[in-house]
């Protein structure tokens, strides 16, 4: 009886993939298919292969410039918020200081704030800086929410570092900077890894302050197919490759840290 | 906890951190604060307008209706996500080849842009070409997102569950790992039934994962905008008009800054009290 229920709730992961890869696979289905082929109504597969929708975007500049734009300030952001949150997720793991709860949850709380609400102001202030429709602007406004991230995920992590490592290591002589950089950022590196994953993930599926803060010559490519989706008709193919090729960035950085990945959707703190 | 030190030069380590979210929130947020207060006819001209805003907004029928659903669409979401990641993690192989197969895939939507989402799950649920249309259709049930406001709520829910139940599998599951043999060894020597092992081993372990699951599925449940603009951009009717969509539809489509203000502080200060009440147990849990 109970190896034969085991074996059946072993079906329960497999169902639920299927029904991940259910949406995927129907819009890989209609990016290979021509647009008659798409208008003239249901097909389980593409009967007319075609990758014209493909060829249309890899030759198109404004397309794929969309691709290099989002990446651009994406890479920008993830390097950023990391870089700046590494001393300071140090800080809250091993030292009390004036203020440090407050601090750490009103970091927290921009991770809370609906950036709907920021949209407006944030206009105004990198229009004010010069920053406008450029990938900075996005990159900058994305640390609104993954610095409070990329704190809270170190601080996890570091906080599974014995304390009596930098201890030996102070009174071995290590200076500080050099204890930080040659030894502790080595002993957290996979903490390190899945910050930037979680930086590079949540800056690259935002749309709204990107799309925003951009015009023309930063335009991410989340902006490009929103506009293609309103302006020429409704190009299914088009649409559907592009959606198809933003899966392939997500997919990579994913294979990178995929032994890390339960881990680091728990904060680093089980 | 109480390792740690004193130590006020630590504030140097967290300057940049700081300096950058006080620019990043502080001036937008006191730009918003300011709107709040005041009445402007353009030009630049603002004058006083006390918590007239406030009042508006508080009073307006438009922002209690997109608040209520806003609150229906956290709980439907939360109900439906969290039992099932829970169950999803309980069931995935622990060791083996296929863990690594299994990880994968399910993040792979969490990893799609938000409006890619959006546009997939339209493809998905068009009526007459789409698989999801289609087939509920050909059981006989007429469907339409874009005319029937519940086949609309239908869809948008089932897509935040394909888009974000992952999230909580991923949680539960390292919770899951956790957990020593030594205590299931102990569990089968006391000869404990499958959901006394639940009870009395896994969920004590998964209390503090399943506190984070919670925590951010309601925030960005209660955030959300891409998925839906794309997809229904708040109709049919009103019926998927959300708070960030009724915001921006607001604050850049109208530009009425001043109601658009107060309906943000509103917005975010309901967000901050709940995951503060969140955050406080959390941390309480993490103490003991």
């Amino acid at each position: 009886m109970i190896t034969r229920s085991k074996s059946r709730s072993r079906f329960v992961p497999l169902f639920y993939i299927i029904f991940l890869m259910l949406p995927i696979y129907w819009l890989l289905n209609m990016s290979f298919k021509t647009t008659n082929e798409i208008l003239g109504g249901f097909s389980l597969y593409p009967h007319q292969f075609t990758l014209d929708s493909y060829r249309k975007i890899l030759t198109d500049p404004t397309w794929y410039m969309g691709y290099v734009n989002s990446l651009t300030y994406v890479l920008i952001n993830t390097v950023l918020s990391v870089s700046v949150a590494l001393p300071a997720a140090y800080a809250f793991s091993r030292y009390r200081f004036l203020g440090d709860k407050h601090l750490f949850f009103w970091l927290l709380s921009n991770r809370m704030a609906p950036p709907a609400v920021f949209v407006l102001p944030f206009f105004q202030l990198y229009s004010a800086v010069g920053l406008f429709d450029t990938p900075w602007a996005v990159a900058f406004s994305h640390t609104l929410f993954n610095v409070p991230l990329a704190v809270w995920i170190l601080e996890g992590f570091m906080g599974g570092v014995p304390k009596a490592l930098d201890e030996t290591a102070f009174v071995d002589g290590y200076s500080f900077p050099h204890f930080f950089f040659r030894i502790f950022i080595p002993t957290i590196a996979a903490g390190i890894g899945v910050a930037c994953f979680f930086c590079f993930m949540f800056s690259w599926v935002e749309l709204l302050l990107a799309k925003n803060l951009t015009s023309v010559a930063a335009k991410p490519i989340a902006a490009v197919m929103t506009k293609t989706a309103s302006a020429s008709g409704y190009e299914l193919g088009l649409l559907a490759a592009a959606g198809s090729l933003t899966l392939i960035p997500g997919a990579i950085v994913i294979y990178f840290v995929r032994n890390y990945i339960a881990k680091g959707f728990a904060l680093g703190r089980v | 906890m109480s390792s740690k030190t004193v130590n006020q030069k630590a504030w140097f380590l967290v300057l940049p951190v700081f300096l950058m979210v006080a620019f990043n929130a502080l001036i937008p947020l006191m730009t918003v604060v300011n709107y709040s207060v005041q009445e402007t006819f353009g030009d630049n001209v603002f004058t006083w307008a006390g918590v007239h805003w406030f009042q508006e907004v508080m009073h307006s029928e438009r922002f209690h209706s997109a608040l209520l659903r806003n609150i229906l669409f956290s709980a439907i979401v939360l109900t439906i996500e969290i039992p099932l990641g829970l169950a999803i993690a309980l069931t995935m192989p622990r060791k083996g080849p296929w863990v690594s197969v299994c990880l994968v895939l399910m993040s792979l939507p969490l990893l799609i842009p938000w409006n890619v989402v959006g546009s997939m799950w339209n493809i998905m649920a068009l009526p007459d070409i789409g698989l999801l249309g289609k087939a509920i259709n050909s059981l006989g049930i007429n469907y339409n997102y874009t005319r029937q406001p519940v086949a609309a709520w239908f869809t948008i829910v089932l897509m935040d569950i394909w888009h974000w139940t992952s999230l909580v599998v991923l949680l539960c599951y390292a919770g899951l790992v956790s957990i020593p043999d030594a205590y299931y060894q102990a569990a089968k020597v006391d000869g404990a039934k499958r959901l006394a092992i639940f009870r009395y081993i896994q969920l004590p372990k998964l209390k503090h994962v399943l506190t984070i699951a919670v925590l951010l599925r309601f925030m960005d449940s209660f955030m959300i905008y891409t998925e839906a603009q794309v997809m229904t951009g708040g109709g049919p009717g009103n019926s998927t008009t959300f708070l960030s969509i009724d915001l921006v539809k607001t604050a850049i489509g109208q530009f009425d800054l001043g109601p658009a203000a107060a309906m943000s502080l509103i917005y975010f200060l309901i967000i901050l009290f709940v995951s503060w009440l969140f955050y406080t147990l959390m941390m309480k849990n993490e103490e003991n």
